[in-house]
């Protein structure tokens, strides 16, 4: 068992609709792992039930072993699970560094020592806001810092998202379409981030519909359908796989997934 | 920047200055009025420590006052307190205000937006009944402090300076807590709150916390009404009047703002001061007052200060801009709209 990050029999039903039912996937150690499946599948609300977004119905969630089933958002963020959302999610009255230091806050908290802390602290400190522009220079967003993140494109929105996960150092990042709307320059961008970030050791599950950018990023896809995990595997192997086809093709009637193609 | 920051300090030690020297004016009146004027100062920053700063807007600070009222005049009244000690009560009323926050956080808090707003109401009407009904509270004749023999020119000097000392502890701690890992979080909450939480911002700790100093700041400010206005009454003490005032005041000057409740205040309470010795009948005075709310809420929702900042900065650029045209001209074969559009336009108009 070396799975950083594993689901066991997670269900999750929203009024009538059965969102997840019984869902086992696994994520490795050091791996990018995909999550795929036509609208409706199951891909956020796994996301959510793994963040603490939401109570789990029924079965657990396992972050090295440990049970982590139906946490709080910011316990599951201690731990050491970071996220970002489909539609974006940003402090959007306050500045991109403001933005960074919001997030950096638990990493600060860690480092220091003894009980007392002084509460009107000026925030961030001198090392955060350095470690934090690193960071913003590493995704490209470095000049933005002192606007305020309701002026950002929704591109460079994903990317302040990205950035302010990144400065708690979580173990794993669980991404939600980082390539959705985005110009294909940036999605070269992201992507390429992504990798830099994998060598480093950090550990990524991807949802994600842009297939070209699953297949070529991904060590192992895992396809959901009607909440459940139906493969697993390598991205050659899922690719030709039949369910695969299935679930995304269909019959002509339910293809309402253009960009599955 | 450094020339700005200087201009800041010079400007508020102007002000500070003007406002320690209103009572040495002699105008009994003038003092009365501006005790109230910072009173008000003081009620609407703390309540934008907590709504301005997080987004929910409460309409129970009365309850924090009332209970500062209520707890001064019930000290007093038991242990037969006259004169200047009463001034070292204050700061007991805040903190019974504190412990009462710290339940009626608990329970509003866990609802957000309208439903918020609801229940802060509730709460209030709650403790109004209980001011109202209990027989400890003096029910609906209330209580009254002993008299103040003290000379009729100054009597309201030591009043003015301790609404001063308040109001300015106030507005130090809202600047202090804003630029505050602390406020941040504040802001955090405000823009999305599910996600602040999800960056590991324990919301409720967070949000209950200023609650409470908000609630502490208000009913000091309650302590300090009983014995300026010999009185505690549920009517006066639970004022529906005051949360509607306070929030119009942030609202009208810039919600969310440092300045903002500040300005409001400043401007609102002289003018509220001056209708009710206008108009006989107070409710004239009150029916403008929610008139001037639907026309700040429609038409500034996002209060006086932030509006015409924006417009400065929209006039500075449109100002360099022309300078920039007439120094280079615009390019030739480029239509001028183009140059227009490239310099650094005016800030976008934020979502209201």
């Amino acid at each position: 068992m070396t799975a950083l990050l594993r689901t066991e029999g997670v269900s999750k039903a929203y009024g009538g609709v059965q969102a997840l039912s019984g869902c086992s996937i696994q994520v490795e150690r050091g791996s990018i792992a995909g999550l795929i499946g036509p609208n409706g599948s199951g891909k956020t609300t796994l996301f959510n039930m793994i963040t603490g977004y939401g109570r789990v119905d029924s079965g657990d969630v396992y972050l090295n072993d440990t049970k982590i089933t139906s946490l709080a958002p910011d316990k599951v963020f201690a731990l050491g699970i970071g996220r970002t959302f489909q539609l974006t999610r940003v402090f959007s009255r306050l500045t991109v560094m403001e933005n960074m230091i919001v997030a950096a806050h638990h990493k600060e908290r860690s480092g220091q020592t003894g009980r007392f802390r002084n509460p009107f602290a000026r925030a961030g400190g001198a090392a955060t806001r350095k470690r934090a522009m690193e960071l913003l220079e590493f995704t490209g967003i470095a000049k933005l810092a002192g606007d305020r993140a309701e002026t950002l494109s929704y591109g460079q929105r994903k990317l302040l998202e990205l950035s302010y996960v990144l400065i708690a150092e979580p173990e794993i990042i669980l991404l939600d379409e980082p390539a959705g709307g985005v110009n294909p320059t940036l999605i070269g961008t992201i992507s390429e981030r992504i990798r830099a970030l994998n060598r480093g050791g950090t550990t990524f599950l991807i949802v994600e519909h842009n297939m070209e950018f699953v297949m070529g990023l991904c060590d192992q896809v895992t396809v959901l359908d009607y909440g459940n995990a139906v493969v697993s595997g390598p991205p050659d192997t899922i690719r030709n796989d039949r369910r695969v086809l299935d679930a995304y093709l269909g019959s002509a009637e339910e293809d309402d997934d253009s960009s599955a193609a | 920047m450094r020339s700005l920051a200087l201009w800041r300090a010079a400007g508020l030690a102007v002000l500070l200055a003007v406002a320690a020297l209103i009572p040495l004016a002699g105008n009994v009146e003038l003092t009365q009025v501006s005790v109230l004027v910072l009173m008000y100062v003081g009620a609407a920053v703390a309540w934008n420590i907590f709504s301005g700063f997080t987004g929910y807007i409460s309409l129970g600070a009365a309850v924090f006052f009332g209970t500062g009222v209520y707890t001064v005049a019930l000290i007093t009244k038991h242990l037969n307190l006259v004169g200047g000690v009463v001034f070292a009560l204050y700061p007991l009323g805040g903190l019974a205000a504190a412990v009462v926050a710290v339940p009626f956080g608990l329970v509003a808090l866990r609802v957000r937006r309208h439903t918020f707003v609801v229940v802060t109401i509730a709460v209030f009407f709650i403790f109004q009944l209980m001011a109202s009904n209990f027989s400890w509270t003096g029910g609906a004749v209330g209580i009254i402090p002993q008299y103040l023999n003290w000379d009729q020119a100054t009597v309201y000097n030591p009043f003015y300076y301790t609404a001063l000392l308040i109001a300015v502890a106030a507005i130090v701690l809202a600047w202090a807590i804003w630029g505050s890992r602390f406020g941040l979080q504040l802001r955090a909450i405000r823009d999305d709150e599910d996600r602040a939480r999800g960056l590991g911002v324990k919301t409720m700790r967070v949000k209950l916390t200023a609650f409470v100093i908000s609630g502490f700041i208000t009913g000091t400010l309650g302590g300090l009404y009983f014995y300026f206005q010999s009185d505690a009454l549920p009517q006066y003490a639970f004022n529906p009047f005051f949360d509607l005032t306070i929030a119009l005041m942030a609202f009208l000057g810039g919600f969310g703002t440092l300045a903002g409740p500040i300005f409001g205040a400043l401007l609102l309470e002289p003018y509220l001061g001056w209708a009710q010795q206008q108009v006989t009948n107070t409710y004239v005075a009150q029916i403008v007052l929610g008139a001037l709310f639907l026309i700040v809420i429609i038409f500034l929702p996002r209060g006086i200060l932030p509006t015409v900042g924006e417009k400065l900065t929209a006039f500075r650029a449109y100002r360099r801009r022309r300078a920039a045209e007439r120094g280079a001209g615009p390019p030739p074969g480029l239509p001028v709209g183009a140059t227009a559009a490239g310099s650094p336009g005016p800030t976008t108009r934020s979502a209201s």
